[in-house]
């Protein structure tokens, strides 16, 4: 039964996307450039209204500021296209900050703290993807849960203590940079990834796959694509980059209390839907991802600068997020309209005839 | 009897059932009249707002910002109260209502007219009516002295031996019932959720239906603003936080499906008051309430993982019968 209605479902997806291929091409052209010119906007306002924004220095020094919650938003990318969601991935980074802060207080070294971190992010990714790909459950349901297990672990023992010790060399992650020059190590790392990421995405028929699923998982099933497999991997994926994340942020901050990273989930998802990327799968790319991080990133730092309170920019981050949404819906609208306008004259026309 | 057995339902009464025998044997008196009393009004708030987010997730849906409309439509009830203490509580009850009916609507407008994800809307306005919060309230909490009596006694007083706020909670789910079982707009909702291609060809009105979903979600987490701010005789700018994954975790407990289509509202009920068991009993069985959270987790995720397979099993059943 279930079967039967999910391909129902799917069916009527896939009639209103071939009604709709014509739209959906211009607007993937379209969509980065609107990204594009709200930034070179956003450049132009807040460079004549504070001369510390133009600053070389100070636009490298700011990715702090956003380089883990957009390594976060890469792997989302791969989860939001084949039509998944993972809302655990800030309670991973908790976990992973845990065990970290755990291991350093018993005496672990860098090295076996960098192991320690990716590992258990590897491990809370695997448990998610055990659920979603293997037993089939919602992944908004299965990670709704997942997340208050996972953060849950280290509420249970760390109560209202933190740990606060780690290795000399740790910090380097979050606050070193590369080599004598002025770009941030975590910033660098983050641009790596982003190339692998789109390299993958557009490159191999993994992505490819990815694009398959999310159109149509039970079309995707029976062309021979291994669903299961490939949405495993998608979530082992993102608990690794949790990881990393977690990484990151416990040597940029130096401590791990359980409420670390609280929210972030939303932000990289945030990032990835204002990147263009279709929350109901299938469609999307990696350079509006990476063009929202610099938007929104850029966004914040302008308007700190300007002493603008933390507030505004919660309302600003929201509102972008549904305009972000609405602009193309009202832009197919239109076209729709004209394209009738269209019909009907051409019917006029040939009735005249 | 075999009906009442497979109903999911009954199955979470065996399992509140069972965890409430284990609790027992520790601390007989938990199940003494006071303490039911008080965990039942602990949960009423949890209850009327998680009624809300049943109706949306059998249509498909999901509402992430309703924490968000608490704490928006708490503040301005409580603020109003504060500042022309003159007013009847009645109408600031109503204008709380009204403000979260209000912000309801307009997740409704861009949901349904919009045509922006459900997910993704309230997202954004999980964000937007939040910050609005700290805008209205310039980042001031309001306290108990600035509040009147008469506005905490809103929850807090009496009528035949059961708190105000239990009876909202009574007359909120007497309501839903009636609503999502016996009107049209009711099975309309479960008709979208069901098979939305088949509900738009007999003519049921997807964007009607979007609409009254989260306008009643509005409504009822207007209620619950007020009644969270009265309740703890504080209204801040960080009430309710988080609140929304618990109103999901209680449908889901419930039985709700998350695709949409299905789920009733005694099965929310008690998923709703399972919960609220879960959170009285830690302190009870001296477990530290450091563990609420996770334990909370691994409750929904193991309901979730009985439901998926009982359902793979009736499928199986239905197969077979059909077969035969």
């Amino acid at each position: 039964m279930a079967e039967y209605k999910k391909s129902l479902v799917d069916t009527s997806r896939l009639v209103r996307d071939r009604t709709t291929k014509s739209r959906i091409v211009d607007f993937i052209t379209r969509w980065e450039f609107i990204i594009f010119a709200l930034i070179v906007f956003e450049v132009i306002v807040f460079s004549n209204l504070t001369p510390y924004f133009l600053d070389t220095f100070n636009l490298l020094n700011t990715t702090f500021n956003f380089s883990e919650k957009a390594i976060l938003a890469l792997p989302m990318i791969f989860i939001i296209l084949c039509g998944d969601i993972d809302i655990s991935v800030a309670a991973i980074i908790a976990l992973s900050s845990f065990t970290m802060g755990f291991a350093a207080a018993h005496g672990a070294g860098t090295g076996t703290l960098i192991i320690v971190g990716l590992l258990s992010g590897l491990a809370a990714g695997l448990f998610n993807g055990v659920f979603v790909a293997i037993l089939g459950m919602p992944s908004i349901a299965v990670t709704l849960a997942t997340q208050s297990i996972f953060r849950g672990i280290p509420q249970a023992i760390l109560e209202d203590q933190a740990y606060t010790h780690y290795p000399e060399g740790f910090g380097y992650f979050g606050q070193g940079y590369i080599g004598n020059s002025m770009l941030p190590f975590e910033f660098f790392l983050f641009l790596v990834l982003a190339v692998i990421t789109g390299f993958v995405i557009h490159k191999t028929t993994y992505g490819r796959k990815l694009y398959a699923i999310g159109n149509s998982a039970t079309a995707s099933k029976f062309s021979g694509i291994p669903v299961r497999r490939i949405r495993m991997i998608n979530f082992a994926l993102t608990g690794l980059f949790a990881g990393i994340a977690a990484i990151l942020l416990t040597s940029r901050i130096g401590s791990t209390r359980p409420n670390i990273a609280l929210g972030y989930e939303l932000e990289a998802i945030t990032l990835v839907v204002l990147g263009g990327v279709s929350i109901t799968g299938g469609k999307g790319n990696i350079f509006g991802v990476i063009l929202a991080v610099f938007l929104l990133g850029y966004l914040k730092f302008g308007m700190a600068l300007l002493n603008m309170s933390a507030k505004i920019m919660i309302i600003t981050t929201g509102a972008l997020l549904i305009v972000a949404v609405l602009i193309p819906e009202f832009i197919s609208i239109r076209k729709k309209k004209n394209k009738l306008k269209k019909q009907k004259k051409d019917e006029n026309t040939e009735e005249v005839a | 009897m075999k009906e009442l057995l497979r109903k999911r339902e009954f199955t979470l009464l065996v399992i509140i059932a069972f965890v409430l025998v284990l609790i027992v044997i520790r601390v007989p008196a938990f199940l003494e009249m006071e303490n039911v009393l008080r965990i039942v009004n602990d949960t009423s708030i949890l209850i009327m707002v998680s009624l809300g987010q049943l109706a949306i997730i059998v249509t498909g849906g999901i509402d992430l910002s309703v924490g968000s409309i608490i704490a928006f439509s708490g503040m301005a009830a409580s603020m109003l109260n504060q500042y022309h203490p003159d007013i009847s509580v009645f109408i600031v009850l109503l204008v709380g209502i009204g403000v979260g009916t209000g912000l309801g609507m307009f997740n409704a407008l861009i949901i349904a007219f919009g045509k922006v994800p459900p997910i993704i809307a309230t997202l954004g306005t999980l964000s937007v009516f939040r910050g609005f919060t700290f805008v209205l309230s310039k980042g001031q909490w309001v306290t108990a002295h600035e509040m009147t009596e008469k506005y905490m006694n809103l929850p807090h007083g009496h009528f035949l031996g059961l708190t105000n706020l239990i009876w909202f909670g009574i007359i909120v789910s007497l309501l839903m019932y009636g609503f999502m079982r016996y009107t049209r707009t009711g099975r309309e909702v479960y008709a979208i959720g069901g098979n939305k291609t088949a509900a738009l060809f007999v003519g049921v009105s997807e964007k009607k239906i979007q609409f009254v979903v989260y306008t009643l979600m509005g409504i009822l987490a207007g209620l619950a603003g007020v009644m969270w701010t009265a309740r703890f005789a504080a209204a801040v700018n960080e009430t309710a936080i988080g609140f929304e994954l618990q109103t999901v975790a209680a449908c889901v407990l419930g039985g709700v499906s998350i695709a949409g289509g299905s789920g009733t509202v005694v099965g929310v009920v008690l998923g709703a008051l399972f919960l609220g068991i879960i959170t009285n009993a830690l302190p009870v069985v001296k477990l530290s309430p450091f563990y609420q959270m996770g334990l909370q987790g691994v409750v929904v995720l193991g309901a979730m993982v009985v439901n998926s397979l009982s359902a793979k099993r009736e499928e199986k059943r239905l197969l077979e019968r059909r077969l035969d």
